[in-house]
């Protein structure tokens, strides 16, 4: 298998982007990454798409094909592929470019990632979402996305006494990381009073418990390690790369207050890349709401179970803490265009490593990890980089 | 030829109900709401009130307070998106109660929150062409906010009637100027009982681009700025809107207190700025100048450059309440009677 790095990134401002369609974005940030990349577009092979809706959200499916025309590339008749995997597509669609590449099937990949949220209403868009959870067992019962994680967080709640205030310290840390961030939905940092006045949405999970609707794309350029240095002298390694899956609904698991795909998919990952939790320095993790960045941090290890919120409220997740998650916002405050955020993650990881993200840079961060989320955790992809 | 406003009259429902007693009902937080929209409280119509009672109310006063032969109207124009008849004019009603009929050309007007203001460029036209001695433009709404809906924390109801004319003219409309695009940030179809709207689309991309635009436009037009006027007016959805809009074009809270009455009254939709110039003339010298832009969802924006003359000495302002002494008399309803005088209990057939 051949090493693969990242040799552009590209994205768009994330937020209701009104006056822009899903191909507009999706294109900005496509290019955006091959100008970074410093390639011509003749040398790309191959396109992959992650997105989780289109079809719902504005009434287009065929977005492989869709993007490659737009791109200029379909007259090259190079292969598009849309990945789907719910809140995971993105992430999901990296992990396929790796593949393509690391096989040695394609040298130079363009892997995208893109969603337009915002052109419906907001119960219809509240329905999409939660259309990645199991639609005869759950929502057809009532359960929303929003409730499904207020379980899961009433129930970490219950077992490990994570408090409210520690909910709300993962939005204030995000949206103070988001305020760092020119491209973030959200920049201005909030209080914990913020957080805990907010409207409830399905309790405990409040308005600002929860990641927005949004619009965004982004994207990277993979290319085979060997030939990273032609194009660029900062390129990005992956490392390693890990995907898992688990039981559709919520009440199939053993417990919920782990992911058992998050821990799966992280192990894969670090064997992968022959290095542990310690060794990663910042972590883009699937926050799509406050409960789950609390999860993500227990199950991939970097604290132990029960202990995420607590991390939280002692700073130890904050931009020089032990480890700094959500550099860019995350979810939560950079915004969630659900197919483009797995590549999102990549984005700010590649820039971190590139000592490129000015006022929210980890100092000397040399290992990354992107951890992306479909649904309820029946699908966790988790990448680790590391600057070369 | 000068035209201008001759006369001005203005009604507001007295009953009132606080967005704490709306939030209630919803489980929301209507403090919470109250000072996001700053609004205290809407006006609520009573069950024999609509638009046309609003706007004969308002004209009645309008024509109190000057000494023109209704005869001498010769154009009718009411600005509403709640007639209360889908077909068969609001304006036919006014026109017969304040004697203007018949001899004169009536029609109902619609522009989600402008159609009033869109009604006095109407008029003005007319007038200024010769083709009528006095038109008259009333902007007037009960308007619909749907059961929990953010729109019925504010949705209100109030108007105001103008007599435009050459004579005697009490302020002279120095220019006006539209700026309209194809933007549906807010709509009610036909037979649909509330209108729909777009969350936060109604703001930026409609409110702010329209109104700024069309206000800039103005400015760039009579080659003025805030600093030229005493008074300025913008549609106020609520109070947060105005209150951001004029600061963003540099008005100062001075100029812009006198017309702000969403905090008080709601949003009066095709009122709002009727409303708002209404309670400006009120207490406006000759020489002030006032500046007022309405908004109107789908969407565009009527701005106006006004001058108040010295006839406003002369004029009988007394005859008729003031916007203030009007929206003093309130009475506050509980959700329930609410419900009820807007239509919103289900009654049985029995």
């Amino acid at each position: 298998m051949r090493r693969v790095a990242v040799i552009g990134v590209g994205d768009t401002e994330f937020g209701e982007l009104w006056d822009s369609s899903f191909r507009e974005i999706g294109i900005k940030a496509g290019l955006a990454a091959v100008a970074d990349a410093n390639i011509s577009a003749d040398k790309i092979d191959a396109l992959f798409v992650g997105n989780m809706s289109a079809g719902r959200f504005i009434d287009q499916e065929h977005i492989g094909a869709l993007i490659a025309d737009y791109s200029g590339l379909a007259r090259d008749h190079i292969p598009a592929t849309r990945v789907e995997a719910a809140g995971a597509s993105g992430g999901l669609a990296l992990r396929q470019g790796f593949q393509a590449v690391a096989s040695g099937l394609h040298n130079i990949v363009v892997v995208g990632g893109a969603e337009k949220m915002t052109d419906v209403s907001d119960t219809e868009s509240a329905n999409i979402q939660s259309s990645s959870a199991d639609q005869e067992w759950e929502t057809v019962l009532g359960a929303t996305y929003p409730a499904l994680h207020a379980l899961i967080a009433r129930r970490h709640m219950h077992v490990y006494g994570t408090t409210r205030e520690q909910l709300a310290d993962v939005a204030v840390k995000n949206h103070k990381h988001g305020s760092l961030n020119p491209k973030a939905q959200f920049q201005k940092p909030i209080t914990r009073e913020v957080v805990m006045g907010s409207p409830l949405v399905s309790s405990p999970l409040r308005v600002f418990d929860c990641a927005p609707s949004s619009d965004g794309a982004a994207a990277v350029v993979l290319c085979a390690l060997d030939q990273a240095k032609n194009y660029t002298d900062v390129p990005g390694e992956i490392i390693g790369t890990g995907q898992a899956s688990d039981t559709l609904s919520l009440h199939d698991r053993k417990d919920i207050c782990t992911m058992e795909a998050t821990r799966v998919a992280a192990k894969r990952a670090f064997e992968m890349a022959g290095i542990t939790n310690k060794d990663v320095d910042v972590a883009e993790v699937h926050d799509n709401f406050t409960i789950s960045e609390i999860l993500a941090l227990e199950d991939m290890g970097f604290f132990k179970k029960g202990e995420g919120g607590k991390a939280t409220e002692a700073g130890l997740t904050g931009l020089d803490g032990e480890v700094a998650v959500n550099t860019s916002g995350g979810l939560k405050a950079r915004g969630d265009p659900i197919g483009a955020t797995g590549l999102a993650q990549a984005v700010e990881i590649v820039t971190q490593l590139r000592g490129k993200a000015d006022k929210r840079q980890v100092r000397d961060a040399q290992v990354g990890l992107t951890h992306n989320v479909g649904g309820t955790g029946a699908t966790v992809v988790v990448h680790l980089f590391r600057r070369v | 030829m000068k035209v201008g406003i001759v006369s001005y009259g203005a009604y507001v429902p007295r009953y009132r109900i606080t967005p704490e007693e709306i939030g209630k009902v919803w489980g929301a937080d209507g403090k919470a709401m109250s000072k996001g929209l700053m609004i205290n409280c809407k006006s609520v119509p009573a069950p024999d009130e609509d638009t046309i009672t609003i706007s004969v109310e308002a004209a009645r006063a309008m024509m109190r307070r000057c000494e023109v032969n209704p005869q001498d109207i010769g154009a009718l124009y009411v600005g509403s998106e709640s007639h209360p008849y889908a077909v068969k004019p609001t304006g036919t009603i006014v026109a017969e109660a304040i004697e203007a009929a018949p001899h004169l050309t009536v029609a109902d007007f619609e522009f989600a929150c402008k159609a009033g203001t869109a009604a006095i460029q109407t008029c003005m036209g007319l007038v200024g062409a010769g083709m009528v001695k006095y038109g008259v433009a009333i902007g007037a709404d009960t308007s619909q906010g749907a059961p929990g809906d953010a729109l019925e924390y504010s949705a209100s109801a109030g108007g105001a009637a103008f007599l435009i004319g050459s004579e005697k003219v009490i302020a002279t409309i120095d220019r006006t100027y539209s700026y309209t695009t194809d933007t549906p940030d807010f709509w009610r179809r036909e037979g649909e009982m509330y209108p729909r709207h777009g969350g936060r689309f109604t703001g930026e991309p409609a409110y702010f681009k329209h109104v700024l635009s069309g206000a800039k436009g103005l400015m760039e037009r009579t080659n003025t700025t805030a600093k030229d006027y005493t008074y300025a007016v913008f549609h106020q959805p609520n109070g947060k809107f105005p209150t951001r809009v004029a600061k963003q074009l540099g008005f100062s809270d001075a100029q812009v207190k006198s017309g702000l009455l969403a905090p008080l009254i709601g949003n009066t939709y095709s009122g709002a700025v009727p409303l708002g110039l209404s309670a400006i003339l009120d207490e406006a010298k000759a020489g002030d100048r006032i500046f007022a832009t309405a908004y109107g969802s789908g969407a565009g924006s009527d701005a106006f450059a006004i001058t108040v003359t010295d006839e406003i000495e002369t004029y009988a302002r007394a005859k008729a309440p003031t916007v203030k002494q009007i929206i003093e008399n309130v009475k506050f309803l509980d959700y329930a009677t609410y419900a009820k005088f807007r239509g919103k209990i289900l009654l049985g057939s029995g």
